[in-house]
């Protein structure tokens, strides 16, 4: 029975050593490394020493945060509504139509939707008004980095409200809750583990978002992703570039405890 | 489980299927080439995307018989960590001026038997034994251009825009598009403040910097290639960027003019070079021939947009083109081009580090 599971763990294992565990140690002892291959503490000093990059982190997390807030604040009421509909699973389908298509192509068709000639300013303009600069704002950058998270955001939170039992529901109604009262005492609580896994599944890719900053935001939002681009292709200084790397993986990990599974009292 | 099981086996089908007619189609070419299959008779070339003219290579295919294997880069930087990373073997890649040095000074480079170029002598003088690769030694010239301003005449008149410091004036408030780089965006801003563009200089840098920083309310972006289609978009009235990348822009928005700037520019030069591990020297010398062969050397150039080193083959180009002094500058415009050099490492990251912060500030 052991030998069986033993063997059943191989693929995985193989998987987790090769593509996780490798990278990661690299990573930590490339960032140790000064750029004649010697032992340094300077990457990290560099890093924490120097505003510009404590301003990138500061980017990185304040428009992380703003991606997620959006995408939460349009996936959950979405994500409720589908739970109520009919033939939900295709509603679902067509929320998850848009990943299938490359990151790279929908940045693109967002170009020509913004852009001066582009789709959105000749609606502006049928309305009556001037066309507006849109490409190259904060205001953009954020449309297009939540419109490619919300499917991930919407995927967990539906499946856990999709899970909740109807009678719970319909128990709480006939004890006499209102709806609102219905909503935060039942439906919230118990779709909270979806929420977290949105949050997660949002935020932290959100954290470390280059190509988008370029084309919509013009450079204008400048993040850490840039920032370790520019160490391993141009300036060719791996160790900071790994250091930041290495960052990135602490705030990581600090977003997974902050929003991991509370241990619930009682039952499970 | 069946139906995935089948799925799965059509989709094998399938993909075997397209494997076997591309695996068919190849030997045709290489039956129409010549001699199939010998492993010996290739050529291994690693160039910038969109860099040549696909016809030529087609025409080398055939008159050589060797079998060209293409692939392509788009930076020097991710073009010199492959070449160091071994495991490749190219016969020619594409270094520009700063890279041919650094991979000279990294041991990556073949040095060259002129003797076996006998095409050299198309070449003009002026573009031979330059201070990067002195007696072209590991290097001739491929292609050669500057930075410069490409403006848009709905929105700029040209008296506007005759020096770099003219990008400063009030009234190009959000109208600019960087070149997203490093060296290029400080080599302006040092040449505003008459200084040289490969300056070591800390104050220098500093000074450009500050520059760079007041320059800020006039950037609308900062971008790579994508600079190309926003500007035949209409999207910004002025861009700072290459002369090649201009003449692309031109022939697809006739409003874009190119200007090089009074105060001078930087003057560039892409490399055609044979890496040190390369395997078909023979191959690569041919290569090398073939294309400053003047007429082709003529077709690739009006194919590119980019300015030809080949004296013989600016002869072939149309006057329309080479009579265009912002493409084929005049020798007295060409004394105030400055050549990048190769910078320490050190000061590639001082460059990077102020281009980081003054990105930061533009916003």
């Amino acid at each position: 029975m052991l030998k069986n599971r033993l063997f059943y763990f191989i693929p995985y294992g193989l998987w987790l050593i090769l593509f996780v565990g490798a990278p990661i140690v690299l990573m930590f002892g490339e960032s140790f490394l000064s750029m004649a291959h010697h032992f340094t503490f300077a990457n990290y000093q560099n890093f924490l020493g120097s505003g510009i990059y404590l301003q990138m982190m500061f980017n990185s997390i304040w428009y992380a945060f703003l991606i997620t807030v959006i995408t939460l604040l349009i996936s959950f009421p979405t994500a409720l509504f589908l739970s109520n509909l009919k033939y939900k699973q295709f509603w679902l389908l067509l929320i998850i139509l848009p990943t299938w298509i490359n990151l790279l192509l929908k940045t693109y068709a967002f170009i020509g939707l913004l852009s001066k000639n582009g789709s959105v300013n000749h609606f502006i303009q049928l309305l009556g008004f001037a066309p507006q600069q849109l490409l190259f704002t904060d205001a953009s950058f954020i449309l297009v980095a939540a419109y490619i998270e919300i499917p991930f955001m919407i995927l967990p939170i539906f499946n856990s409200i999709n899970e909740i039992d109807n009678s719970l529901i319909n128990a709480s109604y006939d004890l006499g809750a209102t709806r609102w009262q219905t909503f935060r005492r039942v439906i919230l609580p118990l779709s909270a583990d979806g929420i977290r896994a949105g949050i997660q599944a949002v935020f932290i890719p959100s954290l470390s978002l280059f190509m988008i900053t370029r084309l919509i935001g013009g450079n204008r939002v400048i993040t850490l992703g840039t920032a370790i681009e520019e160490h391993f292709l141009v300036t060719q200084n791996w160790g900071l570039g790994s250091t930041i790397g290495v960052v990135l993986i602490v705030a990581m990990v600090i977003t997974m405890v902050l929003t991991r599974e509370r241990k619930k009292r009682g039952r499970k | 489980m069946k139906r995935l099981l089948y799925a799965a086996i059509a989709v094998l089908i399938v993909a075997g299927l397209l494997a076997l007619g591309a695996n068919h189609f190849e030997k045709e070419q290489s039956a129409a080439t010549g001699k199939a299959g010998s492993s010996t008779k290739v050529l291994n070339i690693y160039n910038w995307g969109a860099y040549i003219d696909p016809n030529l290579i087609a025409k080398f295919e055939k008159q050589t018989g060797y079998k060209v294997n293409y692939d392509t880069f788009d930076s020097n930087e991710a073009m010199l960590t492959k070449i160091q990373q071994g495991g490749t073997s190219y016969d020619i890649t594409v270094p520009s001026e700063y890279t041919v040095q650094k991979m000279k000074q990294l041991g990556l480079l073949h040095k060259l038997d002129l003797n076996k170029i006998p095409t050299l002598k198309y070449y003009d003088k002026n573009f031979l034994n330059l201070a990067f690769d002195p007696h072209n030694q590991y290097s001739v010239p491929y292609f050669w251009g500057t930075l410069g301003i490409t403006y848009n005449d709905k929105y700029v008149k040209p008296e506007q825009i005759q020096t770099w410091n003219d990008l400063w004036k009030p009234e190009f408030r959000d109208s600019i598009m960087l070149t997203d780089d490093a060296r290029d965006v400080f080599g302006f801003a040092l040449i505003s403040l008459n200084k040289s563009v490969n300056t070591t200089n800390n104050g220098d840098l500093m000074a450009a910097k500050g520059k760079l920083d007041a320059l800020a309310p006039n950037i609308k972006a900062i971008a790579a290639d994508e600079i190309k289609m926003y500007m035949a978009q209409d999207q910004a009235p002025l861009a700072v960027g290459y002369s090649g990348d201009a003449s692309e822009m031109i022939a697809e928005n006739s409003h874009l003019h190119y200007v090089i700037p009074k105060d001078g520019t930087n003057l560039w030069f892409d490399n055609l070079v044979i890496p040190k591990n390369a395997k078909h020297l023979k191959a690569a010398y041919a290569f090398i021939n073939f294309i400053n062969e003047p007429k082709n050397a003529a077709q690739n150039a009006e194919y590119i947009g980019y300015s030809t080193p080949n004296a013989a083959a600016k002869k072939l180009l149309p006057k329309a083109i080479t009579a265009q002094t912002n493409f084929y500058p005049t020798d007295e415009m060409m004394k105030k081009f400055q050549v990048y050099t190769n910078l320490s490492q050190a000061k590639t990251e001082e460059y990077n580090d102020l281009y980081l912060e003054f990105k930061m500030v533009h916003r």
